[in-house]
């Protein structure tokens, strides 16, 4: 596998904390590692999956897409799973393992909402108490989701600070797990944070790539292709994770290029950096301060990634590309026109990088990771008259 | 290697036969005249004296110190800033409180600080991405420059140590070890034996801020610290009050930051924080 040292993607990851937290990380890896070979466990959260996330999702061909694109385009629907993005596969698994550790308390932050969603419904199905922090920004774009978490019975709190987006969220979240470190497990919903966040969310999510490359080989043996994209990082390393032993598919992530002034690209524009934990690439100034994001999509508005996102990168086994605000709302109107499917818009900027690498190199088999649905987004758009 | 100047300050207090005294301040509060000016009014009172270089995105800190980075980080403090302010303040700290350079013909006064010319030495603190933003080796040198004693460094655990460490070692600067109440058995040791300076203590889980009183575990979690530790045993997150000095006294020293930045933001003086807790050392 690509983890090169306990912890780490090549010199990436780690488990940069304050000390309150080191206790829980080393629990919670125990009892990750112990949970991975249980079968118990397993035969558990592969049922769930099954009966409460609706797995498998269909590779869907996208025959409009493709005709119009000039290639094949195959859409892996997560958008179609139970609260309607990929965010539910981790929440699941990381829900069953805090009751495992006998939690009865979960923190999860959210950007788009969809996380906070799917870690509500997690919850409910579980009787745990659920509390999701959510910036102040987002609060106000993706509104329906807002109230879907009360409905599922979480308590939303709103984040005020700096940025007001999903990066406070985190750090509120965070805080919360320093104050209550016995009772409370923090669900995170990206492949970022201290070890072994970005190892256990991966593995969580990693049915996404091991679903669609096995649906895919009804077509051919592989795609040349596979199109994420990439806010933390945790579809794309979900469904990277299936095609990552096959040097001949190709693996692009694609960064929130924003409005171009001020976009979320971190990998693209970013340096080494510690947040949340981990060692990454991360948008900051020379003295270290992170700086703040634009992206039209709060599930990619983020200052940092997934720490193997950068192992990825620097020893270019995946691309990271950049899709702006406008391209994404192109591709996602056209999804809709053509396929009769509403993005997320945050998977809009998947769909947007296909139509380009499909422009310059015509005929190429591409997945998509179509990785949420977008009715989220339709209050927030309509009302920016931006579709 | 000479001998830390933090270990000297804790020497200096078991002289006296009291507790020390450790005041956090965050560069460029309120002001960066501001910061100067409490910077010479803590050597009065204080041991060893914190300096926070203000970070965007700080984890353990509760809403006060937040607050008071954000509006440090607002007038573009940094660390080159903070050095230069340390700086000053090491060569003579009531004339950096005037805003005055020193006069090299006058015999400085030290009647404010202490009878013995003692001026407490100045560790940092900071998240790691701040230290790594310009590289450890550069870090180290900065900081022996501007005479800082060294760091603590809350978002650096113990295991991911080992290079800053040496750097430090190696620049004759300490890098304070932190242990909390949830830390395990064998990794307390670990971490109180390598101490070096003062051993933190976090008081209790939770961010930076005051608490009204301490759990009765934290007495056994400070006599199992000091048991094991290389280095004298300071308490923080919380400390406000005389009350706690006198409910946590087996410590060899308190760190007191939110009710100072506190006192600061409702522009009263800091010694109205400092001095009670002087007295009850």
């Amino acid at each position: 596998m690509t983890t090169t040292a306990p912890g780490r993607f090549g010199v990436y990851g780690g488990r940069y904390v304050p000390e309150t937290l080191m206790a829980n990380l080393i629990a919670l890896e125990a009892a990750f590692e112990d949970a991975r070979r249980d079968a118990a466990f397993l035969a558990e959260f592969q049922s769930t999956l099954a009966h409460f996330v609706g797995r498998p999702t269909p590779l869907y061909h996208a025959q409009r897409l493709s005709q119009v694109y000039g290639g094949q385009v195959y859409l892996k629907r997560e958008d179609l799973t139970h609260t309607g993005a990929h965010k539910i596969n981790n929440a699941v698994g990381q829900a069953l393992l805090a009751k495992r550790l006998g939690k009865r308390r979960i923190v999860a932050e959210t950007g788009a909402g969809q996380h906070g969603v799917a870690t509500a419904a997690a919850c409910a199905r579980l009787g745990l108490e659920c509390i999701v922090y959510m910036g102040a920004l987002d609060c106000e774009r993706q509104r329906p989701n807002v109230e879907r978490m009360r409905l599922l019975g979480a308590t939303v709190k709103p984040c005020d600070a700096g940025s007001r987006n999903l990066k406070v969220a985190i750090n509120e979240a965070i805080r919360d797990w320093i104050a209550n470190p016995d009772s409370t497990h923090y669900l995170i919903g990206s492949v970022v944070g201290p070890h072994p966040y970005p190892l256990m969310v991966r593995e969580f999510q990693r049915v996404i790539g091991d679903e669609a490359r096995a649906q895919f080989t009804r077509v051919a043996p592989r795609p040349d292709a596979v199109i994420a994209c990439v806010g933390g990082g945790s579809n794309a390393m979900g469904i990277f994770a299936g095609f990552v032993d096959d040097p001949q598919v190709e693996l692009f992530g694609v960064e929130a290029g924003g409005d171009g002034a001020t976009t979320a690209a971190t990998l693209n524009t970013g340096r080494p950096g510690v947040l949340h934990g981990a060692l990454s690439y991360l948008l900051q100034d020379a003295e270290g301060q992170v700086l703040n994001t634009h992206s039209v999509a709060a599930g990619l508005d983020y200052p940092g990634v997934g720490p193997e996102h950068s192992f990825f990168k620097d020893t270019g086994r995946a691309r990271y590309e950049t899709v702006s605000d406008t391209e994404a709302l192109a591709a996602f109107k056209e999804t809709c026109a053509l396929e009769g499917i509403i993005p997320a818009i945050e998977s809009s900027h998947a769909v947007a990088f296909a139509r380009r690498l499909l422009a310059n190199r015509p005929g190429l088999r591409v997945i998509v990771n179509l990785s949420g649905r977008g009715d989220k987004d339709l209050p927030g758009l309509l009302a920016k008259g931006l579709v | 290697m000479q001998s830390n100047p933090i270990t000297a300050a804790f020497d200096r207090a078991r002289a006296a036969r009291r507790r020390a005294l450790v005041p956090f301040l965050m560069s460029g509060y309120p002001t960066r005249e501001g910061f100067r000016a409490a910077l010479a009014e803590a050597a009065t009172l204080a041991d060893v004296i914190e300096v926070g270089v203000p970070f965007s995105d700080p984890l353990a800190d509760g809403p006060v110190i937040q607050a008071a980075a954000a509006q440090a980080l607002k007038q573009a403090t940094t660390l080159a800033q903070t050095l230069e302010d340390i700086a000053a303040y090491r060569l003579e700290p009531q004339a950096s409180a005037r805003g005055q350079a020193p006069e090299p013909t006058a015999t400085p006064s030290l009647t404010l600080r202490a009878q013995d010319g003692f001026t407490p030495p100045v560790v940092l603190m900071l998240s790691i991405n701040q230290v790594l933003a310009g590289g450890a080796q550069n870090f180290a040198q900065r900081l022996k420059a501007a005479q800082v004693a060294g760091a603590i460094v809350p978002d650096l655990p113990h295991e991911e140590a080992g290079s800053l460490n040496a750097e430090f070692a190696a620049h004759g600067l300490a890098l304070l070890n932190m242990l909390a109440p949830t830390t395990s058995p064998e990794r307390t040791r670990a971490i109180a034996q390598s101490a070096r300076g003062f051993l933190y203590l976090i008081s209790s889980a939770g961010v930076t801020g005051t608490r009204d009183t301490f759990p009765s575990e934290t007495l056994a979690y400070i006599k199992r610290a000091k048991e094991l530790s290389g280095a004298p045993v300071c308490v923080g997150f919380g400390i406000s009050k005389p009350e706690h000095v006198r409910q946590l006294a087996d410590a060899d020293g308190f760190i007191v930051g939110s009710a100072i930045i506190k006192a600061q933001s409702e522009g009263r003086n800091i010694a109205d924080v400092l001095q009670p807790l002087r007295q009850a050392l």
